[in-house]
């Protein structure tokens, strides 16, 4: 290598500095004029407000209890928890809601067909705000009060307030239950791996779907018995303003959750139907040659396949619904970017709230990308570029 | 290897541009002069304190403050531009300094004028928060409220003060918080919640303005907490801060003296000298706050004095006096001396 710009790899290297120290410059720069500023305008700064009380109170909570004389931490928590909990089942509900009507759209029946290319073209063209004050304002306007509550199954209670329902009255039985359920559930795993070992060996099917099935409820159910089927129900139950006892599923909720999941099962939809079609059509004659027919068509030559293209397109979907979980602040559920909003504005340190708020999707987003990233390594063909 | 060198003075130049760009401190007089409007934060809508009429004009006992504010600098009352703010965004645009002034209902509080980086020009509007209910849930006293679920905004000291009510009172409530205050209303009003909380003043202009049927609805006689609510500039610019102080204690100033938008031209030529004083014709007032002499006179001829502005604004939708008349009148409206 020559010291002289002539030189296409020293040049390249000199570029390649300055770019690097400009951008390292205006970092720095940002971040000192922005400490000047702090200081002049004499605005608090540092995390210290986290371990402070918060002395606001938080509508709904998932698995971590609080109340407003936590600190500003703990709500941070409940505000993450709560976006876990709204992520984790849009993105379960939308995967199978958009299997469903991606298959739909790919129905030899006319009326399928058109129903579901309907809904895939007015819920993907229609912003996902809209939908979400939609949704709400069908729940909050059209929803009867608690104290005139429909009554849809013996005690569910449908009013404003959300969803009332009974919950389970939990008995040391119901660990055993659940041990049982778990081992039943290695139980299948075992014969399913034992079954696919013989048929290799010898060609000799096992019905292992059915009998893990057996199984995995079969225990459970008689650990059930055997304790004297211990089985009471929490009935909610009209207290003064509200619905006390049972578990209550808010209209906030819901609603993003509606529309969370019913928005992305729309480009789900279309994704599996991309993904169905890019198999060849060879590959369904093939198998129908073979003699398999349709279901096991689908199980054993199509999907594989099709999993190989919908993968990757299917992680930014699931990235995109939690991210527009975000949006949850517009009807009020209390996810993370309210409660940091509400911190940043009571305690006045956006810069540290809007940080915090940056490293929490960028963690969450992350780990989504590399679980779907091995998913991905596993479907994709061997030896193929990933 | 000249090259080189050249390349890397380059980059030094470039590091040592950006290094010794301070932030410009500006004053923001010069700056609202230069751009020749005030830019001033008020509510996104709220009856009698900011919100458009049917023409698009802002129109509200907050409006009133920045456009006595533009009339002092300017003469002008009309310079005004509005940034429309949630109870979220209002601190972060004044800090970031979006907006000259913040006449947004705000709450003073020692935390907010200390690290929120702010100082607070006086209080245009004493008020106290509040609790409104439909009268068909039978509720008297904010004491039955044990339960029940609550409407209100966030970042607000309404929020604060809610849950150390209820946590004093050992009751337990579920809060609905919404950050749009039409969103926040309309989940009220659509029955989500059993309770709307926010200041008494807030509650009447709500209920006048936005209630299906005003009768149906019952503000409760508790009163939970102090809300004196005033315009907010930032630290560091006492020239603003003394012009914005000053503007809204002209306007109440001028009640006291009997000055309003009706009569001023004619009491201008009164020898009384306090008078003399206020519009202009002796003294320099207006220099000792880097203003033209006439810049009082010009906020109660264009603007009008405070109670003006109090019964044009709040008055039809059914506010008193009460606390905030003169405090010749046993109010708490009361202006230094003006000299």
């Amino acid at each position: 290598m020559q010291l002289s710009l002539r030189d296409a790899r020293f040049r390249a290297l000199v570029f390649q500095v300055v770019a690097l120290g400009a951008v390292l410059t205006a970092l720095a720069y940002l971040v000192s004029n922005t400490v000047t500023n702090l200081e002049a305008r004499k605005i608090a700064s540092g995390f210290g407000f986290l371990a402070r009380e918060a002395g606001f109170a938080i509508g709904e909570t998932t698995f971590i209890a609080y109340n407003a004389a936590d600190t500003y931490l703990r709500a941070l928590a409940v505000g993450l928890a709560n976006t876990f909990r709204v992520a984790l089942l849009g993105v379960v509900l939308a995967t199978i809601v958009g299997t469903i009507v991606g298959l739909a759209r790919l129905s030899p029946n006319w009326l399928v067909s058109r129903l579901a290319t309907l809904y895939v073209e007015v819920l993907r063209n229609v912003p996902l705000l809209v939908q979400l004050f939609f949704w709400y304002a069908m729940i909050s306007e059209n929803l009867p009060g608690p104290r005139a509550a429909l009554k849809p199954l013996p005690g569910v209670f449908l009013s404003n307030r959300g969803i009332a329902l009974p919950t389970l009255v939990t008995e040391s039985a119901h660990a055993w239950i659940f041990g049982a359920f778990v081992l039943g559930l290695l139980l299948a795993w075992r014969i399913a791996v034992w079954a696919r070992r013989r048929q290799a060996r010898t060609g000799r099917q096992f019905h292992a779907f059915w009998a893990g099935l057996a199984i995995s409820v079969g225990l459970p159910l008689v650990v059930f018995v055997g304790a004297g089927a211990p089985f009471k129900l929490q009935v909610p139950a009209l207290a003064g303003f509200n619905f006390s006892g049972g578990a209550t599923l808010t209209p906030e909720f819901a609603a993003l959750l509606a529309g969370l999941t019913i928005y992305t099962a729309a480009f789900v939809a279309e994704i599996v139907r991309a993904g169905v079609l890019a198999v060849q059509r060879g590959q369904f004659e093939a198998a129908n040659a073979l003699g398999l027919h349709r279901g096991l068509t689908m199980r054993l030559v199509v999907l594989p396949q099709a999993l190989r293209v919908i993968v990757p397109p299917l992680t930014s979907q699931y990235l995109n619904l939690t991210k527009n979980s975000s949006l949850a602040v517009a009807i009020g559920y209390p996810d993370i970017v309210s409660i940091a909003n509400t911190a940043i504005n009571q305690t006045g340190q956006a810069i540290e709230g809007i940080a915090i708020i940056m490293a929490v999707y960028l963690t969450i987003s992350l780990s989504i990308s590399a679980f779907m990233n091995w998913y991905n390594r596993r479907v994709a063909l061997k030896g193929a570029r990933a | 290897m000249r090259k080189v060198a050249t390349v890397v003075a380059l980059g030094s130049a470039l590091a040592l541009t950006f290094a010794t760009l301070p932030a410009q401190a500006q004053s923001t007089l010069d700056a609202v002069k230069s751009k020749g409007f005030v830019q001033c934060g008020v509510n996104t809508g709220l009856a009698g304190f900011s919100q458009p009429d049917s023409k698009g004009e802002w129109k509200g006992l907050d409006v009133d403050l920045c456009r006595a504010v533009a009339a002092a600098v300017f003469g002008d009352a009309a310079k005004v531009r509005y940034t429309p703010l949630t109870a979220q965004q209002r601190f972060t645009a004044l800090q970031s300094g979006e907006i000259d002034i913040l006449s947004r209902n705000t709450t003073w509080t020692l935390s907010r004028d200390t690290s929120l980086g702010l100082n607070f020009a006086g209080v245009i509007y004493y008020d106290g928060q509040g609790f409104m209910v439909p009268k068909k849930l039978n509720v008297k006293s904010a004491k039955q409220l044990n339960g029940a679920t609550v409407c209100v905004q966030p970042g607000t000291t309404t929020e604060l003060n809610l849950a150390d009510y209820f946590r004093a009172n050992n009751m337990t409530f579920k809060p609905v918080v919404i950050e749009k205050l039409e969103e926040v209303t309309n989940a009220f009003f659509a029955g989500r919640c059993d309770v709307y909380t926010t200041d008494v003043s807030g509650l009447v202009s709500t209920r006048g303005s936005r209630a299906p049927n005003p009768a149906d609805y019952l503000i409760l006689p508790e009163v939970i907490s102090k809300e004196p609510l005033g315009p907010v500039v930032r630290h560091g610019d006492d020239k603003w801060f003394d012009i914005v102080k000053w503007t809204l204690f002209a306007m109440i100033e001028a009640e006291e003296m009997g000055l309003s938008s009706a009569n001023i031209d004619k009491m201008a030529g009164d020898k009384n000298p306090g008078i003399q004083r206020f519009v202009g014709t002796n003294g320099d007032l207006g220099k000792m706050l880097g203003l033209d002499a006439k810049w009082s006179y010009n906020i109660v001829k264009q603007v009008g004095n405070y109670g003006e502005s109090f019964d044009r604004n709040l008055k039809p939708l059914g506010f008193e006096r009460g606390i905030n008349a003169q405090w010749t009148k046993g109010g708490l409206m009361y202006a230094p001396p003006m000299r």
